[in-house]
C-alpha cells in the first residue's frame, strides 16, 4: 500500500490510528455498526443524526412537496383549459398558483438536492457523516416543520396569495389583509434557518471531511455543484429573510420599509427580493447539472471530459449569478445604461453553460452510452438545458424582455429550467442511486415508460407556453376571454401537463413496485467510480469500515484507466473506532490532520426545530406569552444541545505542546 | 469602427426590408397553416381594429405598429431564428452522439480522460462569439427604443388603480386638461409620452403592438413613450400580478388621424350636458345617490375619485377594464351584476327595481 505509506498523518495529530481493515462480520465491523448505529424504533427515528437517513428524509419530503405543488398546478390547469371558466374563484386561483410557486421553489427545488447530496456526500468524500451531524438533523426538522407551517393556512383558505415573489404594497398590509402574507413572511424566515444552516454543514464538510488523499481536483463535480449553491446561500439568503422580517414588521408592528405614504420604497422590496432570488435560481440548478455531470460519464464508460473546465464553470456560473438580478426588474424604468449592463451580464452568464453542455454531448459522443434508464433522462436533460438556456438568453435582451416579461413566454422559460434542469436531473438521479438508497434496482420497462411520457408530455405541456407567451399573455390571470386567442395553447398545455403527471405517476409506481420486489443490488451494479460506490448496498451505518485513501478522481476505475497515479487503498485504511470517529483533512490537499469526534445521535435537533416552529406560530397568531415560552424552551434545546461532554473534546492539536506526541 | 457601427444600426433595418417583402407572404402562411389551430397567429390588415378581428390582440411578436415596437420585434425574429437553428444544430450533434456508430470494444473498457477538450473549446468559443453579437445588436436596439427621433406631441398621464386605468390628459390651461378611463386616443404618427404612475399596487402598462411594457410603482412616476404609425385600435393589459382581478385589467389605444384625434378631444373636454326629461332626471338622482360617491361626471355634482371618470361613458368601446363591449345591456349587466363578472372589483353589483335600472340607462346613455 504505497499511497497509505505517502499519506502519513500529520504529526499533530492527538494519536496516530491503526491502518488496517475491517471485513463485513469481523470483530471491528461490528463494532462500528455498534457505534453508529440509531436506536431502533421512535428513539432512534427522532434522534438520527445519520447523514443517510436525514437525506432519504429531505428527498422523501421534498418529493411529497413535488407532488402537492403538482396536484396544485393540475387543478390550475383545468381551470385555464379552456377560456371563461369558472372552476375556480380568482382568490382560489391566487393562492394555488402562489403556494404552487413557493412550493416548488422553496420546498422542492432546493431540499431535494439537499438530500441527494446529504445523502452522497459522505459516501462521495470517503467519509463517516457531514462535518456537523446534529446540525445537519436540525437543517432537516426545521425544514420540514417550515413545509409544515406554510401549508398549515391553505386549508383555511388563508395562503399566500401574493405570488412567490409577493411585491409590496400587494403584499403590505393595506392591501393585504389576512394572515396570508404573515403566514409567509414568517415560513420564510423560519426556512432561511435550515438553508442557512445545511449551507454551513456542506461547506465545512468539503474542506474537513474529505478522505486523505481526495484533493481538491479529485472531488465529484456534484460536490462542487452543492458547495457553489451553498456558498451562494449563506450570501443570499440573509437578503431575503431581511426582506421578509421587514415586511413582517411593516405588517405587525407599523414600520414603514416598504410603506410609500411614509417614505418607504417599494423597489426596495424588488431588488431585496432579486438579489436574493437570482442567485438562488442557480443553487437550484448547479447541484443538479453536478447530478448529470457525475452520473452520466457512468453511462458513456469513460470520465467527464473536461472535469475542470465543467467544475470552473460551476462556480463562474455563481459569481456571475451574483450580477444579474436587475434582469427581473428590467421593466421598472431604471435608466438604461443599467439596463444595458445587466443585460450584457445575463447573456454573458450562458457562456459557463455552454461550457457544460459541451462537456456533456463530447462525453456522450466519445463514450460508449448504455441505454439505461437515467441515461435516457440525463441525455433528454441537456436537450431542455439548451432549450431553457436559449429562452434565457432571450429574454436577456433588454428591449425584448420589456414584451417578454411577466408573459408566459417567462412561465414556459421558467419551468423548462427548474424542471428540466431539476427535475429530470433529479429523477434520473434516483433511478441512478437507488439501489444504493435501497440495495434494490429499479425496474427498467417502467423506467423507460416513465422517462418517455414524462418526456413528451413535459414538452407537449410546456413548450406551447412560448407562443401563449409571444401571443401576449400575461402570467397569473385567472381566466381569459376566448378572442385573445390563447384557447387552443392553454388547451394543449394542459392535456400535455397531465400526460407529465402521469409520467411522474409510473415513476411512483415503480419505486413502490420496485422497494417490494426489485432485483437485488450489488455494491456497484452500474460499474460506477467514484467511492459511494464502494460501499454496500444500502451503505452501513458507518459507511466506510476503513477511511479509504484516495488516489484519484476515478478510485473504481483506476484499474482500467491506469493514469499512473498510484492506486487508491479501499479496503485498507484507518481504523477509527474510539467513539463515533472521523478523520479530518486540509481543505486542499486532503492530508490528514486531525481526529474529529462525531456527535452521537440526540433529540436536541428535533425539539429545537419543533419549538422554533412554535415560537413562530406564536408570533403568527400573537400568543405573546406562548411564543416567549417556546423562545426559552429553544434556549433550553441549545444549552442541552451545548453542553460540554469529555467524549467530544477536540483536543486540537497544540502545535507547541504536542509536537510528535500521540495519546492513547 | 465607423464602418462596424454602420453595420450595425443597418442590420434592423436590413432585417426590416427583408420582412417587409417576406411579411404579406407569412402571413398569408400563417394565416392558413395556423387557422387550424385558431391559435390567432393570423394577421389583419394594419389600419383596421386589431382588436375586433378575432386574432390575438396582443401579439407582438408577429405585429407592430410603431417606431417604440418594430426594432423590438425584428430583435425577436433574428433571437428566435438564430436560437432555433442553434438548437437544431446541437440536438443533431447530441442525436448524433448518442446514436453514432461505434467500433465493438471490451465491454468493461473505460475511455480515457483527458479527451476532448475541442469540444469544449470550439463550442465555447463559437457560443461566445454568437452572444458578443447578440448581445451588441439588442444594445443598439435597446438605443433606438429608448427616446423617440423628435420631442413628444402629446403627454398623457395613466395611473394604475385596482382594476382598471386612469387616463389624464395634461394640458397647460388647467381648463383644457380632462380625465378619461381605460381608452387612450392618440394622434397618428406623433410620439406620446406616457406618464405611468400607481394609485395603490405596483402595475404594468403593456400595449404591446406599440411598445414594451413598464411597471407602474406607488410613488415613482416611471415613463415610457410610444407611437402609432396606423390608426387602429390596440389593446393593452396589465402585466404585473396585482390582486383578484389582475386577469381583467384591460385598455384600448385609439390611434387616429389628427383630425379626429382632434374632434375626439374636444368632445372629452367639455362637460356632461344638461338633463331634460323627468325619466332621466330621475336617472340622475339616483346616479348622485348611489355612484357618485366613486364616479365622478363633470357638470355633476358627482366628483367621486376612486373610480372612472364617466363624463362621457358611451364614447367609450368596452367598459369594466376591457371585460365588456358598451352596449346598454352590458352595461346594466355590469352595473346588476358586477361581482359575477369581475368578483372582487371594487364595483358592487348594485340591487335595483326595473325602474330605477331604466332611469338610469336612460341618465348614462346621455353622456356622449
Amino acid at each position: 500500500m504505497s499511497d497509505v505509506a505517502q499519506s502519513k498523518p500529520d504529526p499533530n495529530l492527538t494519536r496516530v490510528p491503526e491502518v488496517g481493515s475491517a471485513p463485513i462480520g469481523s470483530a471491528a465491523e461490528m463494532r462500528l455498526t455498534r457505534l453508529w448505529e440509531s436506536a431502533p424504533g421512535w428513539r432512534g427515528w427522532l434522534s438520527t443524526v445519520d447523514h443517510k437517513e436525514i437525506g432519504l428524509r429531505y428527498l422523501v419530503t421534498a418529493f411529497i412537496f413535488l407532488l402537492m405543488g403538482g396536484i396544485e398546478a393540475l387543478i390550475m390547469r383545468l381551470q385555464l383549459a379552456r377560456p371563461d371558466q369558472t372552476l375556480l374563484t380568482p382568490e382560489q386561483y391566487n393562492q394555488l398558483f402562489t403556494m404552487h410557486g413557493v412550493t416548488m421553489i422553496f420546498l422542492y427545488s432546493l431540499p431535494i438536492l439537499s438530500g441527494f447530496s446529504n445523502y452522497l456526500w459522505p459516501l462521495m468524500l470517503g467519509s463517516r457523516d457531514m462535518a456537523f451531524p446534529r446540525l445537519n438533523a436540525l437543517s432537516y426538522w426545521i425544514f420540514l416543520f417550515a413545509g409544515i407551517f406554510l401549508y398549515a393556512s391553505f386549508p383555511l383558505g388563508e395562503a399566500p396569495n401574493a405570488g412567490w415573489f409577493n411585491y409590496v404594497p400587494f403584499a403590505g398590509l393595506e392591501y393585504n389583509t389576512g394572515p396570508n402574507i404573515d403566514v409567509y413572511a414568517l415560513g420564510m424566515v423560519l426556512l432561511g434557518i435550515s438553508t442557512t444552516v445545511g449551507s454551513i454543514n456542506f461547506v465545512v464538510t468539503l474542506f474537513r471531511m474529505r478522505a486523505p488523499g481526495m484533493s481538491i481536483n479529485r472531488v465529484p463535480i456534484l460536490v462542487w455543484g452543492t458547495l457553489t449553491a451553498s456558498v451562494a446561500n449563506i450570501f443570499a439568503i440573509p437578503s431575503v429573510s431581511l426582506a421578509f422580517f421587514l415586511l413582517w414588521l411593516d405588517r405587525q408592528t407599523g414600520t414603514h420599509f416598504f410603506d410609500v405614504v411614509n417614505g418607504g420604497k417599494p423597489l426596495l422590496w424588488q431588488h431585496l427580493f432579486w438579489m436574493f432570488g437570482h442567485p438562488w435560481v442557480y443553487a437550484v440548478v448547479l447541484p443538479a447539472m453536478g447530478i448529470v455531470s457525475d452520473a452520466l460519464p457512468t453511462f458513456c464508460r469513460r470520465p467527464l471530459v473536461g472535469y475542470s473546465a465543467v467544475a470552473l464553470s460551476t462556480m463562474a456560473t455563481m459569481l456571475l449569478g451574483f450580477g444579474v438580478w436587475i434582469h427581473h426588474m428590467f421593466a421598472t424604468g431604471l435608466p438604461t445604461l443599467a439596463l444595458s449592463f445587466f443585460g450584457a451580464a445575463s447573456m454573458v452568464i450562458s457562456i459557463p453553460s455552454a461550457v457544460a453542455v459541451f462537456a456533456w454531448i463530447a462525453t456522450i459522443w466519445l463514450g460508449r452510452p448504455v441505454f439505461n434508464t437515467p441515461f435516457l433522462f440525463f441525455a433528454g436533460f441537456v436537450l431542455l438545458f439548451v432549450i431553457g438556456g436559449f429562452s434565457g438568453v432571450m429574454t436577456a435582451a433588454v428591449p425584448l424582455d420589456f414584451q417578454l416579461n411577466e408573459t408566459y413566454f417567462i412561465v414556459a422559460h421558467l419551468h423548462y429550467v427548474l424542471l428540466g434542469i431539476n427535475v429530470f436531473p433529479v429523477v434520473g438521479g434516483i433511478y441512478y442511486w437507488f439501489p444504493k438508497f435501497f440495495g434494490r434496482m429499479m425496474n427498467e420497462i417502467l423506467g423507460k415508460w416513465s422517462f418517455w411520457v414524462m418526456f413528451i408530455g413535459f414538452n407537449v405541456g410546456f413548450f406551447p407556453m412560448h407562443l401563449a407567451g409571444l401571443l401576449g399573455m400575461p402570467r397569473r390571470i385567472y381566466t381569459y376571454a376566448p378572442h385573445m386567442g390563447w384557447s387552443t395553447v392553454n388547451m394543449v398545455t394542459s392535456v400535455g401537463s397531465f400526460v407529465f403527471a402521469a409520467g411522474i405517476l409510473i415513476f411512483l409506481i415503480n419505486i413502490l413496485i420496485s422497494l417490494k420486489r426489485g432485483a437485488m443490488a450489488t455494491q456497484n451494479p452500474w460499474d460506477a467510480p467514484t467511492l459511494e460506490w464502494a460501499t454496500p448496498s444500502p451503505p452501513p451505518a458507518y459507511n466506510f469500515a476503513v477511511i479509504p485513501f484516495v488516489a484519484s478522481r476515478h478510485p473504481l476505475w483506476e484499474d482500467r484507466l491506469d493514469e499512473g497515479g498510484g492506486r487508491s487503498s479501499l479496503e485498507q485504511g484507518y481504523l477509527l473506532m474510539e467513539g463515533r470517529e472521523m478523520i479530518g483533512t486540509t481543505p486542499l490537499d486532503a492530508k490528514p490532520d486531525i481526529i474529529l469526534k462525531m456527535p452521537d445521535d440526540s433529540y436536541t435537533p428535533f425539539f429545537l426545530g419543533l419549538f422554533s416552529a412554535l415560537a413562530f406560530t406564536g408570533l403568527l397568531l400573537h400568543w405573546r406569552d406562548f411564543t416567549v415560552l417556546m423562545t426559552l424552551a429553544c434556549s433550553v434545546s441549545l444549552i442541552v444541545w451545548m453542553w460540554p461532554r469529555k467524549a467530544l473534546v477536540q483536543r486540537v492539536p497544540d502545535s507547541i505542546q504536542d509536537k510528535g506526541a500521540t495519546h492513547g | 469602427m465607423l464602418k462596424k457601427e454602420t453595420f450595425i444600426f443597418n442590420l434592423p433595418l436590413f432585417a426590416s426590408a427583408l420582412m417587409n417583402d417576406y411579411e404579406s407572404r407569412f402571413r398569408h402562411f400563417a394565416a392558413v397553416k395556423y387557422s387550424f389551430f385558431s391559435i390567432g397567429l393570423a394577421a389583419a390588415p394594419a389600419n383596421t381594429a386589431l382588436a375586433e378581428n378575432g386574432v390575438a390582440p396582443l401579439n407582438y411578436f408577429l405585429h407592430s405598429h410603431g417606431p417604440a415596437a418594430t426594432p423590438t420585434m425584428y430583435l425577436g425574429w433574428v433571437f428566435a431564428a438564430l436560437l432555433a437553428a442553434i438548437f437544431v444544430i446541437i440536438a443533431l450533434l447530441l442525436a448524433g452522439a448518442v446514436f453514432r456508430k461505434r467500433p465493438t470494444e471490451d465491454p468493461r473498457a473505460i475511455g480515457r480522460e483527458d479527451e476532448g477538450m475541442p469540444w469544449i473549446y470550439i463550442g465555447t468559443g463559437v457560443s461566445t462569439c454568437i452572444l458578443f453579437a447578440l448581445a451588441i445588436y439588442t444594445l443598439v436596439t435597446l438605443n433606438v427604443i429608448a427616446k423617440p427621433t423628435h420631442a413628444p406631441g402629446l403627454t398623457l398621464t395613466v395611473t394604475g388603480y385596482d382594476w382598471w386605468w386612469k387616463v389624464e390628459y395634461e394640458d397647460d390651461d388647467p381648463a383644457l386638461s380632462f380625465f378619461t378611463a381605460n381608452e387612450i386616443h392618440i394622434p397618428v404618427g406623433v410620439p406620446v409620452l406616457v406618464k405611468l404612475k400607481s394609485a395603490d399596487v405596483i402595475h404594468a402598462f403593456w400595449v404591446p403592438m406599440l411598445a414594451g411594457k413598464t411597471q407602474m410603482i406607488p410613488g415613482l412616476t416611471n415613463q415610457q413613450w410610444l407611437q402609432a404609425d396606423a390608426e387602429g385600435v390596440y389593446r393593452g393589459q396589465c402585466t404585473q400580478y396585482c390582486g383578484v382581478q389582475h386577469a381583467h385589467m384591460g385598455l384600448e389605444v385609439v390611434a387616429q388621424s389628427a383630425a379626429e384625434f382632434q374632434k375626439w378631444q374636444d368632445a372629452q373636454r367639455k362637460t356632461a350636458v344638461a338633463v331634460s326629461t323627468i325619466d332621466i332626471k330621475a336617472g340622475k338622482q339616483l346616479f348622485l345617490e348611489r355612484c357618485a360617491g366613486c364616479h365622478t361626471i363633470r357638470g355633476t355634482e358627482a366628483v367621486g375619485a376612486h373610480a372612472p371618470d364617466l363624463t362621457h361613458l358611451k364614447s367609450r368601446r368596452l367598459i369594466a377594464a376591457g371585460l365588456l363591449t358598451n352596449t346598454p345591456d352590458n352595461l346594466v349587466q355590469w352595473i346588476t351584476h358586477a361581482q359575477d363578472l369581475k368578483p372582487g372589483a371594487r364595483m358592487p353589483s348594485m340591487v335595483l327595481t326595473a325602474t330605477e335600472i331604466s332611469a338610469l340607462s336612460a341618465f348614462l346613455s346621455t353622456l356622449n
